[in-house]
């Protein structure tokens, strides 16, 4: 063996062990039968999947599309154009993009929590439109659909703004001007010379947000209560309170294709060769 | 003029980012209980420093970060440079799909995994099931700075070492090592940050002993709003806010 192969071995044995092979797990789980126990039985089936495209558990999943479509569409009405602006600002580039990115770093948890503390019954919003007598009690502005698409957006909006800027970045500015020159209004340079150059950026931008979107766990649980529904929870659902694995396991191949798909997509676009 | 328009627009969405987590910030030092201004107070900070389960829980999560970033950082570096001298499909490909996998996925997998091994093995769930769990995720975060790095560096540097007489391990230690010193550091930085903050996969490997910082700060949110969690909220951001800027800077030296 090589210096290369043993420098690699690690890493494969770390990524078999505890990602390849818990995959696998589930895969096999997803084909069994719940235990009286919790836990997994034989006969081997291919029940979990059927309950999958029960109506009731469509529906759950239809909700979570949903939801990171419309979330993903926000990002990017407020991320081209942050990421437009930031791309043609010159010198102080690098200090917007700083700005957009520390927040993304900063912990999930507590971003979360910031909007707990001010969209609920006594939180800051509603503390302030009762001072200001705009409101006569305070209005439920937690717990609902609203909510969760806010925190969507808030905690992944960074992953639009960053494939966006780097296609931006690269936009020549005498494109602009000739598009000015020949005599195109802002509104028609944009749509027939910036959208359709800086196309694959907005599509790496789009699948950056829509996965984790989908997959999205602690966002819905914080912020949507326990109304709103979406994949992630209902795995995490049978996987604890349900203890039913065989579903719980099913319902989290759906997502993890799902994923794998785009990622695949998303791979074969030349930004994301850039990126990565 | 069409500029200033798109300013304005990108100052609002850039408050948008920013603005929830000053708020947050500035109502740690709120003298009230309650979200209404009653003046400058840290008494919120004393209260954090004094609850046991915070500082129980900052211990285990320092304790887990600390060495899963240490292990993720040796192993990421070593499998970016490997990758960067020959492709390894299968191992970038499963990098890249570690990143992509919900976490609630991630969690529940190696809750499986965990769970049919301990049939085997008597062991439980707590502090080293966490280390490895999070150790799985965070090796991609370091590849990726890693490999961003190499593919600035010269491969000729370590060709010429080798033809000059230098052995593949030597080439690595004295050329090619020694300009990644910067990279690996913002890497082993950046995987820190991540581990200290997991709460989703942490919550499903870990045991009842061993709870972590973000474990103790859900359940107190899940409680109630207490501006408590205001006070540990602001010094985790001015914590990790310092680390990424140092992270950032290391990336770039």
């Amino acid at each position: 063996m090589n210096l290369r192969q043993w420098f690699l071995l690690p890493a494969r044995l770390w990524m078999a062990l505890f990602f390849a092979a818990p995959l696998a797990i589930v895969c096999a789980y997803s084909f069994l039968t719940r235990g009286d126990y919790g836990g997994v039985e034989r006969p081997w089936t291919v029940e979990s999947f059927t309950r999958v495209v029960d109506p009731l558990y469509l529906a759950i999943l239809w909700r979570s599309v949903w939801i990171a479509l419309v979330a993903t569409a926000l990002c990017a009405i407020l991320g081209f154009p942050l990421a437009f602006f930031i791309s043609q600002a010159g010198r102080r580039k690098n200090l917007y993009l700083q700005l957009v990115l520390l927040p993304f770093w900063t912990s999930f948890l507590i971003r979360t929590y910031a909007w707990i503390f001010i969209l609920r019954d006594t939180g800051l919003l509603n503390t302030v439109l009762v001072r200001l007598h705009l409101i006569a009690s305070p209005v439920q502005l937690l717990y609902n659909d609203g909510a969760v698409l806010l925190g969507l957006v808030y905690n992944f909006l960074p992953f639009f703004v960053l494939p966006m800027y780097a296609t931006l970045e690269r936009l020549d500015p005498a494109l602009l001007e000739a598009a000015a020159d020949l005599g195109a209004s802002p509104l028609a340079t944009l749509c027939r010379v910036v959208i359709p150059i800086s196309a694959p950026g907005l599509m790496a931008g789009c699948v950056l947000v829509f996965i984790p979107c989908l997959g999205a766990y602690l966002t819905p649980d914080l912020l949507g209560g326990g109304k709103t529904v979406m994949l992630g929870n209902l795995v995490q659902n049978q996987f604890t309170t349900a203890r039913d694995w065989p579903f719980g396991s099913a319902a989290s191949l759906v997502l993890m294709l799902c994923s794998a798909i785009l990622l695949g997509f998303l791979m074969r676009s030349r930004i994301a060769k850039e990126l990565m | 003029m069409k500029l200033r328009g798109l300013g304005v627009y990108a100052a609002v969405v850039l408050a948008f980012l920013h603005l929830p987590l000053l708020i947050l910030i500035a109502f740690s030092f709120n003298a009230s209980r309650f979200t209404i201004w009653e003046g400058f107070s840290l008494r919120w900070y004393q209260a954090a420093m004094q609850d046991t389960q915070l500082s129980d829980g900052l211990v285990n999560s320092v304790i887990i970060a600390v060495v899963a970033s240490v292990i993720s950082t040796i192993v990421g570096t070593l499998a970016a440079y490997g990758i960067w001298r020959r492709s390894a499909p299968m191992l970038s490909g499963s990098l890249y799909l570690s990143l992509v996998t919900p976490e609630i996925v991630t969690g529940v997998s190696l809750l499986a995994l965990f769970q049919w091994a301990f049939h085997f093995l008597h062991l439980r769930l707590g502090l080293a099931t966490v280390i490895i769990a999070h150790v799985a995720f965070s090796i991609a975060y370091v590849a990726i700075v890693i490999s961003a790095r190499l593919r600035n560096f010269d491969r000729s540097l370590e060709e010429a070492a080798m033809d000059l007489g230098a052995s593949e391990w030597r080439a690595f230690t004295r050329v090619t090592l020694p300009s990644l010193v910067p990279a690996i550091a913002a890497a082993g930085l950046l995987a820190l940050v991540v581990s200290f903050d997991d709460y989703v996969i942490t919550s499903l490997v870990t045991g009842v002993d061993s709870q972590t910082l973000p474990m103790v700060i859900y359940a107190m949110a899940r409680r109630g709003v207490s501006p408590v969690i205001n006070a540990v909220s602001a010094l985790i951001l001015v914590a990790f806010g310092a680390i990424i800027l140092l992270s950032q800077r290391l990336e770039r030296a």
